[in-house]
């Protein structure tokens, strides 16, 4: 690494963060601040926009729709993602590869194009649309990433694992409880709170199916058009900032935890 | 290969511990089959396991000994054939209720509970109260000498220590049979030796019969009362350490099982006692007929083969016992308690031109040089010694 120093590497890197995050540091700066509009120099210190933000009924309603939905979408997507990464994993069938294949392909696959044939489907099939069409959307995409993190998880585990429980007097399922979901349970957390983020700053098939029922992403997008409304949104935004970084460490502390006591080898994780 | 070929079965005539045939069957497997989509793992397995016996399946990876094990356990399902374990047949009864327990290649200790918990893993649905299954545990691992070890993590132990705690919690259900997936083969080679002997003591003390999967050929001499040497799914021979190293039943065995030397031979003539053969360098030689094994398909035609340590290297000045033949050191190599003497004999090339070497080992005598490459040996043997593969 020595060889490195002095040279404009530093330079880049120091570049490189600041692009990343200053304008998030913009946020709570103008958060704070006592003036609608959003320019320097600042004006002076207020918590007005917090308490706007905590009194507006149409924000708080956007927050417990995107709420339901990252939870249900969060849940659905990662139990149907065990099921998926256990056969994947532990079991050859035919036509495996294709149907693990066309699983994670909503990985790659536009998402405009995804909310726009959900959207015809959903709307030939006579629903209406609602937080309910939300939940399906965002679980299908949610699906790949949960997918993704659960298949290592299976995957690391030694196969003798689960026939020495079964060895040892243990039915499949019990075996399956007492061995295999204790030890892949950090991938299953990891699995949840990835697809609760994405969930909840998923802005495109929110807006293609949730009608009438705004979601956070699809209200801060309508309330953009009011430049009064920016510094609550400003304040919004900072809530969510702190609240990410939570929740992200809590999640590293739990993988983390989860590998001292197994004994395995830290194979990185996301942070 | 189709036809199943006839096993020899305990050709030495005695049985390794006398009481062994008496005991009632523990394990009996009747023309075993099993295949892998097409592979065909195992062709037709008859054995019988004796109770109390240490039994093992040797042979080289893909001969289908793990196949056979994981059928007994119930991981596998049987083919065709039938399995029985203490007379019962196990055609439908899944591995959580069979008689066996196994200890597995990776141990599979569960590495999100404490030692004690592994061991008492097995006793979940036991009636019996908290205090007894707790005693039970401690009694376990005093037995593998892991005593006070209980409230250890899993996952912090030694290779030597978690191989501990898979019998503990293998044996603490009081199988009728342990099976033995390549137990020893992840530790390293002192931990090895050490835990054969334990491993023997283990099985003397508990009566339990043992069944062991092993590719090592000195284990499973060492360790076993009784063992079946498989290729390609079939076993070529079942017998005990001494007639299985003695007199192997075909050249393919001996080759597997410690160092043989093999030489062309002639046959010359057949009695009901011996046959008598030509071996380049070695003259005439009559082979007792229980010394005749077969050879193997693919086999350049008939040989003869003997082990190093049955032959000896006579000193300038010493008295022969045996018959005697000359010949030069070829190659000496020393391993500080022995040394192998690879050795040409004269007139080994009598029979194809290519001068035979036969690899001869004599134990190092304290304060006496060893031979050097190059020096003219006499060598001692005796007929009985030779086996004659045709």
């Amino acid at each position: 690494m020595r060889r490195f120093q002095g040279s404009g590497l530093r330079v880049y890197a120091v570049l490189y963060l600041a692009f990343l995050y200053a304008p998030i540091a913009l946020l709570p700066i103008f958060a704070f601040n006592n003036a609608t509009v959003i320019a320097f120099p600042l004006q002076g210190f207020t918590t007005e926009w917090f308490g706007q933000m905590v009194q507006n009924a149409a924000l708080r309603q956007a927050l417990l729709n995107s709420l339901i939905i990252a939870v249900s979408a969060s849940v659905l997507a990662t139990c149907l993602g065990i099921f998926a990464a256990r056969a994947s994993t532990r079991f050859r069938f035919p036509g495996r590869g294709p149907i693990m294949g066309l699983i994670m392909l909503p990985l790659v696959l536009p998402e405009i194009i995804v909310a726009m044939s959900l959207l015809v489907v959903l709307l030939a099939a006579g629903l209406s649309l609602s937080i309910l069409t939300v939940i399906l959307g965002h679980t299908l995409i949610c699906m790949p990433y949960a997918i993704a993190i659960l298949s290592t998880a299976f995957s690391s585990l030694d196969r003798s694992l689960e026939e020495a429980a079964y060895d040892l007097g243990e039915t499949k399922w019990s075996a399956f409880r007492l061995v295999i979901l204790p030890l892949v349970m950090p991938g299953i957390i990891s699995a949840l709170l990835m697809s609760f983020t994405i969930s909840l700053d998923e802005f495109i098939i929110a807006f293609f199916l949730a009608g009438n029922q705004p979601t956070l992403p699809t209200y801060i997008f309508s309330q953009l058009r009011f430049p009064k409304s920016i510094p609550m949104i400003m304040a919004l935004g900072t809530v969510l900032v702190v609240m990410s970084i939570a929740l992200v460490t809590l999640a590293e502390y739990f993988r983390r935890r989860g590998v001292a006591r197994t004994g395995q080898t830290d194979s990185g994780g996301f942070l | 290969m189709t036809a199943p070929q006839t096993i020899p079965q305990g050709r030495s005539g005695t049985p390794p511990r006398p009481s062994l045939a008496d005991r009632r069957p523990m394990i009996e497997c009747r023309g075993v089959q099993k295949y892998f989509g097409d592979y065909h793992a195992l062709r037709g397995i008859d054995l019988t396991i004796r109770e109390g016996e240490f039994f093992s399946l040797l042979g080289p990876s893909g001969c289908g000994k793990t196949t056979l094990l994981r059928t007994i356990a119930g991981f596998e399902d049987i083919g065709s054939g039938v399995v029985l374990v203490d007379g019962k047949d196990m055609a439908n009864v899944p591995a959580n209720v069979r008689p066996t327990n196994m200890v597995f290649q990776s141990y599979a200790i569960f590495p999100h509970l404490t030692v004690a918990e592994n061991v008492g893993f097995g006793l979940r649905r036991d009636p019996r109260s908290r205090a007894e299954k707790a005693a039970a545990v401690e009694e376990a691992l005093e037995m593998v000498g892991l005593r006070g070890y209980g409230k250890r993590a899993a996952h912090a132990l030694s290779g030597g220590q978690r191989q501990r705690v898979a019998l503990a919690r293998a044996l603490i259900l009081k199988p009728k049979v342990l099976l033995l997936d390549e137990p020893l083969s992840a530790l390293d080679r002192k931990m090895r030796e050490q835990m054969q002997v334990e491993l023997i003591k283990l099985q003397r003390q508990v009566g339990i019969t043992f069944v062991l999967v092993t590719h090592d050929q000195e284990e499973a001499l060492v360790m076993s009362d009784r063992i079946a040497v498989m290729f390609e799914g079939q076993i070529a021979q079942l017998d005990g350490p001494e007639a299985l190293y003695a007199r192997p039943a075909s050249r393919r065995v001996a080759d597997f099982i410690g160092v043989m030397n093999f030489m062309p031979a002639r046959i010359l003539g057949e009695t009901a006692e011996h046959v008598t053969v030509a071996v380049p360098g070695f003259g005439t030689v009559e082979i007792p007929a229980r010394n005749v094994s077969r050879a193997d398909p693919g086999d350049p035609g008939p040989s003869i083969g003997f082990r190093p340590e049955a032959a000896t290297l006579l000193a300038a000045n010493a008295e022969a016992t045996g018959r005697v033949n000359g010949g030069v050191i070829d190659e000496v190599v020393y391993y500080g308690d022995m040394t192998y003497y690879d050795v040409i004999m004269d007139g080994s090339d009598a029979y194809d031109g290519i001068p035979h070497e036969v690899r001869i080992s004599m134990r190092n005598v304290f304060g006496r040089e060893v031979p050097d490459v190059g020096t003219r040996v006499r060598v001692s043997w005796s007929p009985g010694s030779l086996v004659l593969f045709r």
